[in-house]
């Protein structure tokens, strides 16, 4: 800690920093464009000019850029110093000269950083008169609008796009005033991570597509602090309502996890709420259609059902909340209670869960994981079935070469230099898959193989690494690949593990955890991570003691009448047959879901459940991180979060029966006290701030008494909400309310997604009241855990017969994101991958359409080539409706058209 | 056979011939070419350095920093970096400046020698000579130098059999101004955007490919043999002041004999213009004078004794820069020379800080506007605004401030031209 002198008033700071982030950080406002606090300072576009004096007796001083001013001991610098005020409004003035003046039309009006900064340097009027330069307009795919003519050059957007995330076709072409920032010609962005260019723009070039088609300014939404349900990681979410309609998706900064990026499934996999498939009312089988019924009549119904039951199978969901899941355990009690998931997909997670708990390595954050300096990955395809721990990983693959930078004195915060200094060097970066990913850019090494092979791999680095099991290797390319592998984690500082149920291989899982522990008894401070399939996989599966095949199995007694379905279409999940033979075993299927759905359409009573913008609960991420999400509005329809049609259900049971969010996590911590900390996870419904509740839209919400008053010109009471400490009104709190409750940012002169410098203690550090979300799992000191003995794979496949895996595919693979129409435009059309030389072999060419044997059916596909398979394996697209049901891996035989 | 008549008092230019073709390498050793270099092999790197510093050598670029101390900056110790570059910058492209063509053309082989030392002295492995795309001839007789030089064994391995190694190798570059900024010419270099680099870290820590790099100048590079062959102490006394050599002096404009001389180094403005230039052609007027090129501060009839070196011409309000003058007449408009250079510069900008991209497209149309008759009085202020908001340190690097030379000198010293274009609503020269 040096002291540090601004405007005359001395602080005690960081000297790692510079000028800039440091006087953010003490709360001043000091504008800038090209800095971000994940990208650092290039010093372009000199808006954070300041004056910095020789000593305290300098008077003069000289203008310099804070963004590239190192901090030292005593050093004196002025944020207010007139000249410095002035170069900062005339900066503003020359940017206006070819900035439009559209702000009314412009959809970043009301949320602008170069708005706030405009009027943050007092700039007010403009000399120049002359034309603007104008620039054509790109067609960049479903997410992302592009009005190159709001451009002021700042080069956040390629730096985002190209340094950060690794995206290949965005660039700044031209010169001069003539600088344009686009693709080489017009076309869908290829990066997984576009639709961070939205807030990383200062203005509306780069503006979110989904939002235009249904826009409402920033002012007027009501907003809700939730957790993305897409993927297993929990990426934190701002999610917006106008009208009762979803308008859009915004990161949600949480220091400890996603940061201030989303994945482009995140941010615009949200329009399947808005959907005219949702159900939105109780519905009830008549005459083989459903027909429309009241809330209190469907209660009504299932009550007498239950009453006369006594024994009600109940189907959980890993996309449900604990808080839903464990409502329905309590419903139908604990013994008729499944996790509605696969059991050979219920046992990985199991495992997981088990080495979480119980392992003797840490399992890192999505932010920690940025800091590991050798990464090797064991099956997955990251960037498809976890993106925002790709995007991690492009940062921890930085980590080993900057040690270069760190060496020629270039601050860590100094972006270009190091740049420079690096020469896009790489990191140790292993890949050990199935095919190509999207990663392989970074790799050092790439293995391909099958999961058996992989996991065989596995065992072999962690045997290197720590003699244990006496493997040897079965072929020179494992051998050689295991030497290097073993040789870069144990020559790193932090070497990361990262595996997943992706393949189905529960090998996989331990071998990975075998490395890591092996790495750790060779005092490495190794991480480990696990990918797993759904938002609540972990959480659910902790509910639960039974899978899908069990309920399958026992309901074929027969003595089962009825059947509850939370959120949960098992056509996704299990073989059709088995499907439609189970769900005929009922005389009532009672379905709670967001969406029509072949489960639904076989049920005889349907309840509108809420999503994650309905309703509110508790969500367990890969790394036992317990997070809330909060409804975001209460629709004028009778959807509602699944526990409270259960809580609906229970009443008058008996008294204790848990109504409102907080009661029903003491009921579950009661059954469950390993889960004691998800209390904490969020402060409870009764939590005031300076007595008042927290605002879910901010103070100039517009047209409240206008909304209703075609239906009633008197203003209706908004809803209450006794669920949580947040309030459907523009009223409250005004101030920054703890993270785990923020529904939106902002502060005075900060209208855009910027405005979260002010609720961070450091900007890019941790939020005041610190990163919200509560780690279930630690690993203990000294931990003695066993190795797994893992029995190498012995599988070798038939002639003519292929092993069919599941690839992964970031829009097509989520069932309910690829419902939302700018997704869908990018979900792949059905294929079948092969590998090159079989295909070669067998006379099949790219696009041909051969027929695959899919759980006993025939379905014609075309093929797909040159995705690095492995001879005799074949790939399908997961979680296509083409493909929902299969049971990966699986053997099959293919035929060629024409050829039968 | 080419004729040797040795001048050492112009050590640069002396055995170039009146052709302009450029010397051999057989015609270049004659002249006692490479000796220098066979000298510096037998020397210790940091002696060379040493002899340079001494020799009072400044960057003849424009920026006059020392050669000598430049290179001491180069870490050649056993820890040094393995892979150093040398980069001759050949970007010669600085309004009103030829006279590193004149050497690249005619005396190819002396900047090879030179290269090759200043390599030696920081220990460089590899050399580039960047050079701008235009210079179509230089590009030619370079390569056949570099072949030549390399077949002689001058570059390659093991060079006159010293041990040290050093490949060249001729970049021919794009072509933007910008590339002539030691750093944006790295970035192209590299193949990235010519767009200058934050300093620090300076590239003799972190330049090409994130290697320590020095990067020379021709006429600076084409010094060094002369340098180590006569001695720190001869290169002194060649100029008239402290600062040590000669220079290339170049003329244009409405002058009688606009050309290129080599002369000391601080020789009068006055001598330049009067006894080599031969004053004005007839029929014209001096009004002032650019002393370094484009992007240097305009100079007037009372600077004319003013000695043409880095600090005297720095004590007289502008810069010596590329030493190449350029005259402005009675029947040129100011205004319009201002807004043809302005125009110039807005044009070559990189397009990578703010003042410069926005700030130099702005004076060019208001510069516009006053030629053509619609400016106004409050235009001169915005001009002005924009001289302190493109001053040095306020913009990336010193493209958009050598820009604000000739305009802010031309609205101290020409503001009644101005005046007279807004208050006749036209231009008085039209």
């Amino acid at each position: 800690m040096v002291k540090l002198f601004i405007d005359d008033k001395a602080y005690e700071v960081d000297e790692s920093k510079n000028a800039l982030e440091t006087a953010l950080s003490i709360g001043l406002n000091l504008p800038y464009f090209c800095w971000h606090p994940a990208m650092h300072s290039v010093g372009a576009c000199r808006q954070c000019a300041i004056v910095k004096y020789k000593d305290e007796h300098d008077t003069k001083g000289k203008l310099v850029m804070a963004c590239m001013e190192p901090i030292a001991d005593n050093l004196h610098i002025s944020i207010e110093a007139p000249e410095a005020l002035a170069f900062r409004a005339g900066n503003i003035e020359a940017l206006m000269t070819n900035h439009p003046h559209d702000c009314p039309i412009c959809d970043e009006g009301g949320e602008c950083h170069l708005q706030d900064m405009t009027v943050m340097t007092g700039h007010n009027q403009r000399r120049y008169c002359y034309s603007k330069r104008t620039h054509n307009n790109q067609y960049l795919g479903p997410f992302v609008n592009h009005e190159m003519n709001r451009c002021i050059q700042c080069y956040r957007c390629v730096r985002f796009y190209k340094d950060y995330a690794g995206g290949k076709d965005l660039d700044v072409f031209s010169a001069h005033n003539d600088v344009y920032f686009g693709r080489q010609e017009e076309g869908v962005l290829e990066s997984e991570f576009s639709g961070n260019l939205v807030e990383v723009c200062p203005t509306g070039v780069f503006t979110d597509k989904t939002l235009k088609k249904h826009y409402t300014r920033k002012w007027d939404l009501t907003n809700a602090p939730s957790i993305c349900h897409q993927c297993s990681l929990g990426c934190n979410i701002i999610a917006s309502e106008r009208y009762g309609i979803i308008r859009r998706v915004l990161s949600r900064y949480n220091g400890d996890v996603n940061g201030y990026f989303l994945c482009d499934r995140g941010r615009f996999g949200y329009e399947y709420i808005n959907s005219k498939k949702r159900i939105i009312a109780p519905a009830k089988l008549v005459n083989g259609s459903f027909a429309g019924i009241t809330v209190n009549d469907a209660v009504q119904e299932i009550k007498a059902i239950i009453s006369t039951e006594n024994n009600m199978i109940g189907i959980g969901s890993p996309k449900a909340s604990l808080e839903s899941n464990f409502l329905l355990r309590k419903l139908v009690g604990p013994a008729n209670f499944y996790a509605g998931i696969p059991a050979r997909e219920g046992k990985l997670i199991r495992q997981v869960i088990e080495i979480l708990k119980n392992g003797k390595v840490k399992t890192p954050s999505l932010n920690e994981a940025k800091a590991y300096d050798a990464i090797f990955i064991l099956g997955e395809d990251v960037t498809n079935t976890a993106p925002m721990l790709a995007l991690s990983l492009r940062q921890a693959v930085k980590n080993e070469p900057n040690e270069k930078a760190r060496a020629l004195k270039i601050p860590d915060w100094n972006d270009a230099a190091t740049r420079e200094a690096v020469q896009g060097a790489t990191g140790p970066f292993f890949i050990a898959a199935a095919h190509d990913t999207k990663l392989d850019d970074i790799a050092t090494q790439i293995y391909h193989g099958t999961p058996g092979r992989i996991a065989d791999l596995g065992s072999l680095v962690a045997e290197k690494i720590n003699r244990q099991q006496g493997i040897v290797s079965a072929d020179a390319e494992a051998e050689t690949t295991a030497s290097n592998v073993s040789a870069a984690l144990l020559a790193a500082k932090r070497p990361l593990i990262i595996a997943g149920t992706s393949l189905y291989s529960g090998a996989i899982i331990q071998a990975a955890a075998n490395i890591a522990y092996a790495l750790k008894d060779q005092g490495k401070d190794a991480g480990l991570i696990y990918i797993v399939p759904e938002a609540n996989s972990i959480g659910s599966i902790m509910l639960a003691e039974q899978f899908l095949e069990d309920a399958f199995q026992n309901a074929a007694s027969g003595e089962y009448k009825s059947v509850m379905i939370l959120e949960n279409d098992l056509y996704q999940r299990m073989d059709k047959t088995d499907t439609d033979n189970f769900l005929r075993l009922f005389t009532n299927i009672i379905s709670l879901d967001y969406l029509e759905n072949a489960t639904t359409r076989n049920s005889t009573l349907l309840l509108p459940a809420g999503t994650f913008a309905e309703a509110d609960g508790t969500v367990i991420n890969n790394e036992g991180r317990a997070q809330r999400f909060y409804q975001v509005h209460v629709p004028k329809n009778d959807v509602r979060s699944s526990w409270k049609w259960f809580a609906a259900l229970m009443t008058g049971n008996n008294g204790s029966t848990p109504v409102h969010l907080d009661e029903v996590m003491d009921s579950l911590i009661a059954a469950f006290p390993a889960l004691q900390a998800i209390q904490s996870a969020a402060p409870p419904a009764g939590f005031r701030e300076d007595t008042q509740k927290i605002p879910r839209s901010p103070q100039r919400y517009s047209g409240r008494t206008a909304i209703h008053a075609a239906e009633n010109v008197s203003e209706p009471r908004p809803p209450a909400d006794p669920d949580s400490a947040l309030s459907y009104t523009m009223e409250g709190y005004v101030g920054i309310p703890p993270p785990a409750l923020t529904p939106f940012y902002w502060s005075p002169g900060w209208n855009s997604v910027q405005a979260i410098n002010k609720y961070q203690i450091e900007v890019g550090g941790e939020l005041h009241g610190g990163n919200p979300g509560r780690r279930l799992f630690e690993p203990a000191e000294n931990n003695k855990t066993e190795y797994f003995k893992i029995m190498p794979s012995a599988y070798s496949l038939k002639k003519g017969e292929w092993l069919v895996l599941p690839l992964y595919h970031i829009f097509g693979s989520d069932e309910l994101s690829a419902q939302s129409p700018a997704i869908a435009e990018r979900v792949p059309p059905p294929y079948i991958a092969l590998n090159n030389a079989d295909a070669l072999k067998a006379g099949i060419a790219e696009g041909a359409i051969i027929e695959v044997l899919l759980n006993g059916n025939k379905k014609w596909l075309p093929v797909k080539l040159n995705i690095g398979l492995p001879e005799g394996v074949a790939g399908l697209p997961k979680g296509l409706p083409e493909t929902s049901g299969v049971f990966f891996p699986f053997l099959t035989t293919l035929k060629i058209a024409g050829n039968d | 056979m080419y004729s040797i008549s040795d001048n050492p008092e112009k050590p640069l230019t002396q055995h170039i011939k009146h052709d302009g073709a450029r010397l051999t390498l057989k015609e270049y050793e004659s002249t006692g070419g490479y000796q220098a270099l066979k000298k510096a092999l037998q020397m210790n790197p940091a002696e060379i350095t040493r002899i340079v510093l001494d020799s009072g050598l400044k960057g003849r670029g424009g920026a006059g920093f020392s050669t000598g101390k430049k290179w001491s900056t180069i870490d050649i110790s056993e820890n040094a970096a393995p892979i150093k570059y040398l980069v001759a910058n050949a970007d010669e492209m600085e309004p009103g400046s030829f006279k590193d063509r004149f050497l690249l053309e005619g005396n190819p082989h002396q900047l090879i020698e030179g290269i090759i030392i200043g390599a030696y002295a920081i220990q460089a492995s590899f050399s580039y000579v960047f050079l701008r795309w235009a210079y179509h001839l230089a590009g030619k007789v370079l390569t056949q130098s570099i072949q030549e030089a390399y077949e002689a064994g001058y570059l390659g391995k093991n060079i006159a059999g010293s041990g040290f190694n050093l490949d060249m190798s001729l970049h021919i570059s794009v072509g933007r101004y910008m590339c002539g900024e030691e750093t944006a010419l790295l970035n192209a270099l590299e193949g990235k955007r010519a767009n200058p680099r934050a300093k620090p870290p300076y590239p003799s820590n972190s330049g090409l490919f994130g290697k320590p790099t020095i990067v020379n100048n021709v006429e600076t590079l084409s010094n060094v043999p002369h340098i180590i062959n006569n001695g720190a102490d001869w290169f002194l006394k060649l100029s008239k002041t402290g600062e040590g050599g000669t220079k290339l002096y170049g003329a244009s404009g409405k002058v009688r004999k606009p050309g290129l001389w080599e002369l000391p180094l601080g020789i009068s403005l006055r001598e330049l213009f009067e006894d080599h230039a031969g004053g004005m052609a007839d029929g014209y007027q001096f009004r002032g004078v650019l002393p370094g090129g484009g992007s240097t501060d305009f100079l007037l009839e009372e600077h004319l004794d003013v000695p043409m070196d880095y600090a005297s011409v720095a004590k007289a309000g502008s810069r010596l820069g590329t030493g190449t003058i350029i005259v402005l007449d009675d029947k040129t408009c100011p205004v319009g020379m201002v807004h043809n250079l302005e125009r110039f510069f807005a044009q070559e900008s990189c397009g990578w800080c703010t003042p410069c991209r926005e700030g130099l497209p702005w004076t060019t149309k208001i510069l516009n506007a006053l030629e053509t008759g619609t400016g106004k009085t409050e235009d001169l202020n915005v001009l002005e605004f924009h001289t302190h908001y493109m001053a040095p340190g306020n913009t990336f690097c010193a493209l958009a401030p050598g820009a604000m030379e000739p305009l802010q000198s031309a609205l101290k010293y020409f503001k009644t031209d101005f005046e007279m274009h807004i208050n006749e609503h036209k231009c008085p020269w039209k």
